[in-house]
């Protein structure tokens, strides 16, 4: 026990909360008192992902120019359908002409960058300000944070893992065929090739130095000592896991840019600076 | 090196209260805490502060400082310019006892409800045989020198008075995350961090990271940990089944 | 007069390590357990502890068992320590640790899973149990979440202001809660002091403000006794800048682990201060103190590793002679000899410490360290089994009791004296509160002059400022009752806590009741002017140097002294009496000891 003292109400909470005033808190009216410029880093945040998402969609569905033999843009990869430009993937089966191939696929990298641990706090923090930034009161009324439908749903993060790894190998393996020249003949490298080789790297980085990654090589045990070879796995994803972020937005950059350089290319915009 | 620092300190209690500006000498090398004594000693005798070793181990002197959660004595005074006003207040997510102490029972509540530590028996020499490797894990959550200021960060209960009934905070996330990850413990608490303590408000939005003075990753290390150890039990159909059949000991 | 009751059998004051460990066991065995202690749980002082539990578990050194440990103590302590004494802490402190464990504590490991033990002064293996250097962090979480777990209560930021007695002994305690102001009383047959120290009467301490002495205060007001209150111990590494950090503990470990002392013309001078009682066991060369971190059985310790007192000493006397730092210390240098990654591993509070408040990196640059006030080896004088005081009912445990560490503690010695001695306080506390029927009443006048005596600050107007009164008490006993004593000094500093005695008596506080640190200070510096004269009388009585006490005029030890101890009462006036009291004799089995080892 605390004490037995009887105390008074009144004050009110930093937040609106669920509109009835926190009892008995400190009466400062102001949201937050911090003086530096708290604002700027979810602004930046805000700014980089809307920019993404607003060339990653336009891209999506303008179902063109990502493909400049031998590469094809990472957004297009693995591309299933008869009508992919190309021949880098099984053609698998013949969809509406109206869907771009990039729509069948789209759902992968989407899933594990919304359910993220890192992208997680970007944009609730930047997009929904829960909370904005540390100590600065959100505008909601009501929180519930990732107890009910649909934000639940965050739990199955590692499928959304399994998922991005067979699309980092399907990279790795475009990349691979980047080293074949537009007649088909191996023993080519573009710049194209090191951008494709450079975004399945960063991409793969990203997916194995996440969370659910961390837990699944080693985390779950509790006697590491045991498991020798587990707790190197673990110490290893643990060190790429501290990096996470940098993964995330390196990455993030890199397969915006790798489609870039297509788009450059498929339309001759530029040619490719070819090594040998 | 001794300047005068323009100082606006929350003075009240539970009824009310205001920001008041004090001038106050400064001198080299000070922290906050050493001025807010200077302010007790000499202006505002019967001012109301928490605090015990000055030396950033036992988390008393916590507070926020131009509205950031910080320990006061860990706060030096070089950080700010010799032009800029301080300001003090009490943490802002618990009920105000006075002036800058604040009520933080809820911490002492949400404690007693944690399932105890439950070991299993000594080896049959009588000691508790552990790896280095297998107790670092818990050993970083054990620094916790229970500052509160996690919990004073926390937007879950910061903003939102009525989730302290069922979210009991980055401080106990940890808690019992250090005990999952324990060697000798026995006992299973997924359910109960789910259920009972509110791991689901979390969204790692890392401020109690940003916070901790002891440089803890609760998140990194602990929360999210937890989360996925709960998503093996309660949203993961794999390993459910696979421990249904005995092939996951956890162990 | 408004006024909440409670009604236990044990009522523990001081939630530290002892504390803690005291109500865990009166609790166990079957005592309504209540714990009062000042500042929130887990807050207390224990926290401070960075070194390690000294216990003698052999899990580094097989050949480490309690009989070197007792002997380290005992020669650590001049051999003024109550034997019975160190020997029940140097027999129990192994069980104590390993009970930890089974409550959550984790201890840093050995290669093959053991509690890992390291270095420290005055021990002659690696005996510190230890979790980094935060030890005493882990040990009072520990105590604590065990305390939580059992459903002990527990009155956090509540202060006790009196001891109520009868003719029987204690019958209960008054205080006040800190936050509300507000009166509180206990009934309760047995009351455990384990209050800690009294750093607070000295202006440059490693101690919190909760260590003002009250602990000693109140048993001696009660009728109880103190013993060796002279032995004050100045550790010698605390931090010296910036100004606001002085006094701020560096821990042993820094030099257990391989810091070396140097002056300003970078001499490791500890090699011209080794005691002759200590030559056989120390090192005399750099490559021999060197060698021995690595090969403990062929070489001898570096004279850095000797008993606090000795070293403190040693600082102080490099500074005198002009050969400190700018900033009045000496250089502890870990950096140049161990590599930084090392250091981060072995010393993080430390390395965060210096970063933080100095901005010195400890991998990269020595650190300027000089003594601090830090631990009191006098206290409350108990019996060694029960830990009893003189008055039926009173029990102390940990640093307010006394007796066990003699002249001089040894570091890691403190968290270990808190598990054995608050246990074996807990069960005797329990024990007295089952066996005694009858429940006397709490005296109503009793209870009324007690809040009366409290209130008295808020009656007076235009009074002294009580931040102005410590400031100038803390000043007399760093000047006058420091770490090197004289004759006139301490004469000087009797007739100023004499005048300072009658301007606490004058004290006036501002505002209300309600959590107001002026009002508590001023309730807390009568305690500390009752303990400073108790220091300042026994030291000047005490004519020779000998561990935590250094007298220039008399500035060897004394065989007859050796055999005797000084015991503080206070008389029907209020003044401090002092007493000669032989030393208890230890008997032949145990003695024989110290011959076996002598080599």
């Amino acid at each position: 026990m605390t004490t037995t003292a009887p105390r008074g109400t009144g004050a009110v909470a930093p937040g609106p909360g669920n509109g009835m005033a926190a009892p008995r808190r400190a009466t400062i009216a102001a949201r937050t008192l911090r003086t530096d410029r708290w604002w700027l880093q979810p602004l930046v945040t805000a700014v980089a992902l809307l920019l993404f998402v607003v060339y990653a969609t336009f891209r999506a569905f303008q179902d063109a120019h990502y493909f400049a033999e031998p590469y094809i843009s990472p957004f297009y990869s693995p591309c299933l359908t008869t009508a992919c430009e190309g021949d880098t993937f099984p053609e698998l089966f013949t969809g509406p002409t109206w869907i771009s191939p990039a729509l069948y696929i789209l759902v992968f990298p989407l899933g594990i960058r919304l359910t993220c641990y890192y992208y997680r706090k970007a944009y609730y923090r930047s997009f929904w300000l829960s909370p904005p930034a540390c100590a600065v009161a959100e505008p909601h009324r009501r929180y519930t944070g990732e107890t009910r439908l649909p934000l639940v749903g965050q739990n199955i993060h590692r499928y959304a893992l399994y998922a991005a790894l067979v699309i980092n190998v399907v990279l790795f393996y475009d990349a691979v065929l980047a080293f074949r020249d537009e007649t088909g003949a191996w023993g080519h490298m573009g710049l194209g090739t090191l951008v494709l080789l450079v975004n399945a790297t960063l991409l793969a980085l990203y997916s194995l130095s996440c969370h659910s990654c961390r837990h699944i090589v080693g985390g779950r045990i509790n006697s590491f000592s045991r498991h020798p070879l587990r707790y190197r796995a673990w110490t290893q994803v643990s060190r790429l896991n501290a990096r996470h972020m940098q993964f995330a937005w390196a990455s993030l950059f890199s397969v915006a840019f790798a489609d870039f350089y297509v788009l450059l290319l498929a339309t001759d915009t530029i040619s490719d600076l070819r090594f040998f | 090196m001794t300047y005068d620092a323009e100082f606006r300190v929350w003075r009240g209690d539970a009824a009310g209260g205001d920001l008041q500006t004090f001038t106050v000498p400064v001198n080299e090398g000070e922290v906050v805490l050493d001025v807010i004594h200077r302010l007790q000693a000499t202006q505002a005798g019967d001012l109301a502060v928490r605090w015990n070793c000055k030396a950033g181990k036992c988390g008393s002197c916590s507070a926020e400082v131009n509205g950031r959660p910080r320990l006061m004595c860990m706060t030096r005074m070089s950080t700010f310019g010799e032009a800029e006003t301080v300001t003090v207040t009490p943490l802002r997510t618990f009920p105000v006892i006075r002036d800058l102490v604040t009520d933080v029972s809820y911490n002492y509540d949400k404690a007693a409800q944690i399932p105890a530590f439950t070991p299993r028996p000594r080896d049959p020499d009588g000691s508790h045989r552990m790896q280095q490797v297998d107790v670092e894990r818990s050993q970083e959550f054990r620094k916790c020198i229970e500052c509160w200021l996690c919990q004073d960060t926390c937007h879950v209960i910061r903003d939102h008075e009525e989730n302290k009934r069922s979210f009991a905070g980055p401080r106990f996330l940890i808690r019992l995350a250090e005990l999952d990850m324990h060697p000798l413990d026995v006992a299973d608490r997924r359910d109960a961090a789910q259920q009972e303590f509110g791991l689901g408000f979390c969204n790692i939005t890392k401020c109690c990271s940003e916070v901790c003075p002891e440089g803890i990753h609760l998140t990194d290390n602990g929360i999210i940990p937890l989360k996925e150890r709960v998503a093996d039990r309660r949203y993961d159909p794999l390993t459910w089944l696979g421990s249904r059949i005995g092939r996951r000991p956890r162990s | 007069m408004e006024l909440e009751r409670h009604e236990y059998d044990v009522v523990v004051v001081g939630a530290g390590g002892a504390g803690l460990r005291a109500a865990i066991e009166a609790h166990e065995s079957g005592a309504r357990t209540a714990v009062v202690c000042k500042s929130l749980l887990g807050k207390a002082h224990t926290v401070m502890a960075e070194g390690g539990i000294a216990a003698a578990m052999g899990n580094t050194w097989a050949e480490d068992n309690w009989r070197v440990h007792f002997r380290d103590t005992m020669r650590g302590g001049k051999m003024l320590n109550h034997w019975r004494m160190a020997q029940l802490h140097a027999q129990e402190a192994p069980d104590r640790v390993r009970e930890l464990e089974d409550w959550g504590a984790l201890f840093d490991r050995t290669p093959d899973g053991l509690i890992s033990q390291r270095d420290f002064g005055g021990h002659r293996y690696a005996r510190l149990a230890h979790v980094g250097d935060r030890t005493g962090l882990e040990l009072i979480r520990t105590l604590q979440q065990r305390t939580v777990a059992l459903g002990i209560d527990v009155y956090m930021e509540c202060t006790v202001t009196r001891l109520l007695t009868d003719d029987h002994g204690i019958v209960g305690a008054f205080g006040y809660w800190r936050e509300s102001g507000r009166f509180v009383a206990w009934q309760a047959p047995s009351v455990v002091l384990a209050t800690g120290g009294i750093g607070k009467s000295y202006k440059v301490t490693s101690n919190s403000w909760e260590y003002t002495g009250d602990g000693h205060s109140l048993a001696l007001q009660a009728g109880a006794t103190l013993v060796n209150m002279e032995f004050v111990q100045f550790h010698p590494t605390g931090m010296v800048w910036p100004p606001s950090v002085r006094g701020i503990l560096v821990t042993e470990s820094v030099r257990g682990d391989g810091g070396v002392l140097k002056n300003s013309a970078g001499n490791r001078f500890m090699f011209d201060y080794i005691p002759d009682y200590f030559r056989k066991e120390t090192a005399e060369s750099e490559e021999e103190a060197d060698r021995w971190y690595t090969d403990k059985k062929n070489n001898r310790r570096p004279p850095e590793l000797l008993p606090r007192d000795e070293v403190a000493r040693a600082i102080n006397s490099e500074v005198k002679a002009g050969r400190g730092t700018p900033h009045g210390g000496v250089f502890l240098d870990i950096a140049s000899r161990r590599p930084a990654e090392y250091v981060r591993r072995r010393l993080p509070s430390m390395y965060h410490q210096f970063r933080e408040l100095a901005e010195v990196d400890i991998t990269a640059e020595p650190m300027e360290v000089g003594p601090t006030c830090h631990y009191v080896m006098g206290g409350v004088e108990v019996d060694p089994d029960t830990e009893a005081a003189r008055v039926p009912g009173l029990f102390a445990a940990g640093e307010v009791a006394g007796g066990m560490h003699g002249s001089n503690r040894l570091g890691g010695n403190s968290l270990s004296d808190l598990l054995v001695f608050g246990r074996r306080a807990g069960a005797a506390a329990a024990g007295h509160a089952l066996t005694r029927a009858d429940r006397p009443e709490l005296a109503d006048d009793a209870l009324a002059d007690a809040a009366r005596a409290a209130l008295a600050p808020f009656e007076r107007e235009g009074g002294e400022n009580p931040y102005t009164v410590q400031h100038d008490l803390q000043q007399t006993m760093h000047d006058l009752v420091g770490i090197i004593r004289t004759e006139p000094e301490m004469d000087e500093a009797l007739e100023r806590i004499a005048v300072l005695k009658k301007r606490v008596g004058n004290l006036s506080v501002e505002g209300h009741r309600q959590y107001n640190p002026g009002w508590h200070l001023a309730l807390d510096l009568p305690h500390m002017l009752l303990v400073s004269e108790c220091i300042a009388r026994a030291a000047l009585e005490r004519r020779e140097s000998r561990g935590g006490h250094t007298r220039d005029d008399f500035p060897g030890p004394d065989p007859e002294w050796g055999r005797t101890n000084l015991v503080c009462a206070r008389a029907a006036d209020g003044s401090v009496t002092l007493t000669r009291q032989p030393l208890p004799e230890m008997p032949a089995e145990v003695a024989e000891i110290f011959e076996e080892q002598s080599s």
